[in-house]
């Protein structure tokens, strides 16, 4: 049904021409009247402060909002690893074309060809826009840029700023915000929590917002709203995103008709430090660069009890090198988390714990000496001291994966425009570019293409012809019942007087959608997940303790809002993982697999985006498909070995 | 490691910006060595929730020393007493079983108290809009490689760009300067060749904002102390010299225009 609801606009033609014949053919708002419109950004990471500092700077009037104090502290902050680039600086055969090839293969063939293109194309400007900015990349001492190779790639395409490469991008895009916000150009709410989108006559004509110092609900109006707010991870409880990422703004957007596609892709990173007990609140990501050097292995002999160093080479089980004789320890993420789920389950795990496998540098430290692993890895191997307590220079490093991306999120055209007209989507929030399975080092790349290369363009084509139409008046009832909903809804959590806090029903939550919907699933689990949230969800709404009052700061009552939405997410994560029928990239269903436990697509079935609408409440999402066709690439079983 | 600790928690209680705080004591008992700062602080929340005291509010996101927006003074000391640690990434095993720890928020008059430990670093920004940044709008810019950056330059820049704007350094110093925050901007950004350009204009423009805001540096020191990423104060020299020089030029400058 309804199949215009999920025209993805894709241009004709051949595919390098694609985005420049859009570009030729999408109208433009002449420089004089892009003042006239005003466009509302949530989101100040990576892809939100690009995508409001470039807005600004062609003209629009700029409104961005963001829960945090500062602009700065998106999470986009803590990327460590690094930014891909078809640059073809190291001239190992990069090129445009292989970085759309990998992209496309890494994720599976499950995502759109043309826009994944598209993301090729631009990624040489972003490094060019970053290095102007001066955002400090590693470079070589001839004082050009230096590049690594990053998991799951074959050439050297990625470039870095030590470990710490997302702060940097992140602060060049947050100084070129604060250029435009001293300019008067931007109007930057921090500290502002947006809790709904506002539309009208099906267009997005603004959004709600409570300020978080002073619980004050009110609506603010624009020409189009942009969403730039990050991933949903954190519907797992533990994850190694910051602890205040949420679906709120994605999820409200699906409740008022945004489609919400490939719920069920979520991508586990190979490379974190195994949890602890109880009172973990977040697990940290090592970057995977560790991979390059590093060699991950356990104890042939689960009953092993020597410890690591005194282990023999005939008695370590490198198990990546042995099964994947070409890619060894670079495989791409959900081969290498899949592989280490399967020797932890089948009780060869080390650690007091037994739940993680070593990732060993004694190789590498012999070959090239301990200073040059320090200048390395120096910051990560503090960072793994200073959380376990454990040397990682005298013995081998623990790992075990941990929930990282969602590749999944509202889904957008080519325009990266919603099914809500006047909604776009940009950065980790949308569902484009990486199919079922994100290559490294491709979520920065993604974020700022879409900030600073993309929407710039394709908001004009959707704003040129409504020059003259302003959205609906401040008074018009379209933004106080929004209003009077969210504070009703907010306000709401303080009448419970429950008695378990909502941390408890977030950690319940992560635990169902961990065992069932994480790194393997099965038709059994996720019929059990769907019976478990909606319990869960009922027993929370009934029982959560959150004090104090919603006419100030109020941390618990924040989170009860996010947690509230979570919960509904998560059972759409399950319902899409149960009708997905295959296995791809980070959707393993135990159903689904070959002899040797390598994940079975099925293209004949499943070669498609799913995308849900909302049905009202309590009810499954309505699905609707995308399908996708490879012109350019011919999907094949992707091997490693 | 693993093993409990018995504590006595001083906590700084704070209803917003206006209201008068004191501190509340929290007797914390049986807290894993292994938790974190902030870990041990979610124990201590979900037991007073229990007996329906309202939890403490405290800042926070990616507990991993990156985003800069924790910290708290942990006896006395801007992010407690690791060296090079944010509050976030210190773990329990740094005290003693025993120990009474007096947990209070950031205090610079540029600071206000928001809640709790919660204050507001708004200031920050501030001298950034100032002129913390390089022009070069969307679109604008050539080939990466055609500007090679002097690896030495590169890293230097790098040292001084890992500030994560904590504000440590203002809550460590006697006069609650910002001296190692706005050095920090500069050193990153005034040894890049694209930095040059607007060099002189960002130094005056930095310092002087920093002036309205903070109070003056007397070379104490202390602000490196508690700095969770080391940050040099050989990037205050820096900072400095090109203000000197700055005041000079810009004078001239502004003659010539
Ligand atoms: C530890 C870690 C390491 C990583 N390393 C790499 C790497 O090396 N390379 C790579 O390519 N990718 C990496 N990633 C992934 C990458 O960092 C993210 O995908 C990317 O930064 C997301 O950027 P974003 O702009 O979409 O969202 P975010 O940076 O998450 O920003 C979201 C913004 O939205 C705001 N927001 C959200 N909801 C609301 C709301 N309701 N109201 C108001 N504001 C709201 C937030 O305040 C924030 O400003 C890493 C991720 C993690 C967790
Ligand atoms: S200089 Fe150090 S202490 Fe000061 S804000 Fe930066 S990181 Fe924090
Ligand atoms: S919480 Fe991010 S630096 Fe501590």
């Amino acid at each position: 049904m309804n199949a215009a609801a999920l025209d993805a606009s894709v241009p004709e033609g051949p595919l390098a021409d694609k985005w420049d014949n859009h570009k030729f053919s999408l109208d433009l708002v002449n420089p004089n009247n892009k003042r006239r419109f005003e466009v509302i950004v949530v989101g100040t990471g990576l892809a939100g402060a690009s995508a409001a500092a470039s807005l600004a700077e062609l003209g629009y009037r700029v409104k961005a909002f963001t829960f945090h104090d500062s602009a700065r502290r998106a999470h986009s902050i803590a990327a460590q690893g690094g930014i891909n680039a078809a640059k073809n600086y190291r001239n190992d055969g990069d090129s445009v074309f292989r970085l759309f090839y990998d992209t496309i293969k890494g994720g599976d063939y499950r995502s759109r060809e043309a826009n994944v293109y598209r993301l090729a194309q631009v990624s040489a400007n972003i490094i060019d826009q970053c290095a102007a900015q001066g955002v400090p990349f590693a470079r070589e001492y001839g004082g050009l840029l230096a590049n690594r190779s990053f998991g799951g790639a074959q050439v050297s395409r990625t470039f870095y700023a030590r470990g710490q490469t997302g702060q940097q991008l992140l602060l060049g895009a947050y100084q070129a915000l604060a250029a435009q916000v001293a300019a008067g150009k931007v109007a930057l709410h921090t500290r502002s929590d947006v809790l709904d989108v506002v539309v009208k006559d099906g267009e997005a004509c603004g959004i709600v917002v409570r300020d978080l110092l002073t619980g004050e609900v009110r609506a603010h109006r624009g020409h189009a709203v942009v969403l730039a707010t990050g991933g949903y991870s954190n519907v797992y409880y533990l994850s190694t995103n910051a602890m205040n990422c949420n679906v709120t703004a994605a999820w409200r957007a699906y409740r008022r008709g945004a489609a919400f596609a490939n719920p069920c892709y979520t991508q586990i990173h190979p490379t974190c430090i195994p949890a602890g007990d109880e009172f973990q609140s977040k697990l940290t990501l090592m970057s995977e660069s560790l991979r390059n050097d590093g060699r991950i292995w356990v104890p042939r002999r689960m009953d092993d009890a020597r410890s690591p160093e005194t282990i023999g080479d005939a008695d370590r089980y490198y198990y990546l090198e042995e099964k994947y004789p070409s890619f060894g320890n670079l495989v791409p993420r959900d081969v290498a988390s899949r592989n280490a789920k399967t020797v932890v389950d089948s009780g060869m795990g080390v650690g007091p714990l037994r739940n993680g496998v070593y990732l060993d540098f004694a190789d590498v430290v012999a070959r090239d000496g301990e200073q040059a692993v320090r200048e390395k890895y120096g910051n990560l191997f503090d960072m793994y001291q200073r959380i376990t307590g454990e040397d990682p220079y005298r013995a081998p490093m623990r790992i075990y994966p941990a929930v990282h991306y969602t590749m999944g999120g509202l889904w957008v055209d080519y325009n990266l425009m919603t099914t809500i007209p006047g909604l776009f989507a940009v950065g980790e929030c949308n569902f484009s570019d990486h199919g079922a399975n994100r290559l490294g080092a491709s979520a920065l790349m993604q974020g700022l293409a879409d900030g600073y290369f993309v929407l710039p363009y394709t908001i004009g084509g959707y704003l040129a012809p409504r020059l003259g139409r302003p959205p609906p008046p401040a008074d018009d009832p379209v933004f106080s019942e929004a209003v009077a909903a969210v504070a009703d809804r907010t306000r709401r959590w303080l009448a419970v007087g429950g008695t378990r806090s909502v941390d408890h029903y977030h950690r319940e939550l992560g635990r169902i959608v961990w065992d069932h919907c994480g790194m393997a699933r099965s038709r059994a689990g996720l019929e059990k997940a769907l019976s478990e949230i909606p319990a869960l969800r009922e027993e929370f709404r009934a029982d959560a303790k959150v004090l104090g009052t919603a006419d100030g700061v109020n941390q618990a009552l924040e989170k009860a809002n996010r947690v509230d939405d979570f919960m509904e997410l998560a059972e759409l994560m399950a319902q899409d993982a149960l009708h997905r029928e295959e296995s791809c990239g980070g959707h393993f269903r135990t159903e689904h697999q070959t002899p040797e436990g390598e994940a079975l697509r099925d293209d004949d079935n499943f070669a498609y985006a799913a995308a849900y609408f909302w049905p009202g409440p309590d009810r499954p999402g309505r699905l609707e498909r995308e399908p996708l066709e490879f012109e350019s690439v011919t999907p094949t079983r992707r091997s490693y070995k | 490691m693993s093993g409990t600790l018995d504590l006595r928690l001083r906590i700084w209680r704070q209803d917003g910006p206006g209201a008068p705080g004191a501190f509340q004591d929290v007797e914390a008992r049986g807290i894993p060595a292994d938790a974190s700062f902030l870990e041990m602080l979610d124990i201590v929340n979900e037991r007073l929730l229990d007996e329906g005291i309202e939890p403490v509010t405290f800042a926070h996101d990616c507990r991993e020393g990156i985003c800069g927006t924790c910290g708290v003074m942990i006896n006395g000391r801007a992010h407690g007493p690791e060296r090079a640690t944010a509050t976030c990434q210190l773990h329990m095993r740094s005290f003693a079983d025993g120990d009474e720890i007096v947990v209070e928020p950031f205090r610079a008059a540029s600071f206000p108290v928001v809640k709790d430990l919660m204050v507001d670093r708004q200031a920050f920004d501030r001298i950034i809009e100032a002129g913390g940044y390089i022009s070069a709008p969307t679109g604008s810019a050539p080939d990466a490689n055609e500007t090679p950056v002097p690896k030495e330059a590169a890293d230097f820049a790098m040292d001084a760009a890992a500030c994560i704007g904590c504000g440590a350094c203002v809550a460590a110093c006697p006069n609650s300067a910002a001296q190692l925050f706005t050095a920090a901007k500069l050193g990153h950004l005034n040894v890049l060749p694209q930095g040059q350009p607007e060099r002189w204009r960002r130094t005056e423009a930095l310092v002087e904002t920093m002036e309205e805001f903070f109070g003056s540096c007397t070379n104490h020191g202390e602000c490196r102390e508690a700095c969770p990423k080391e940050i040099s104060l050989d990037f205050i020299a820096l900072l400095n010299r090109d203000y000197l020089k700055a005041k000079v030029k810009n004078r001239r400058l502004a003659a010539r225009a």
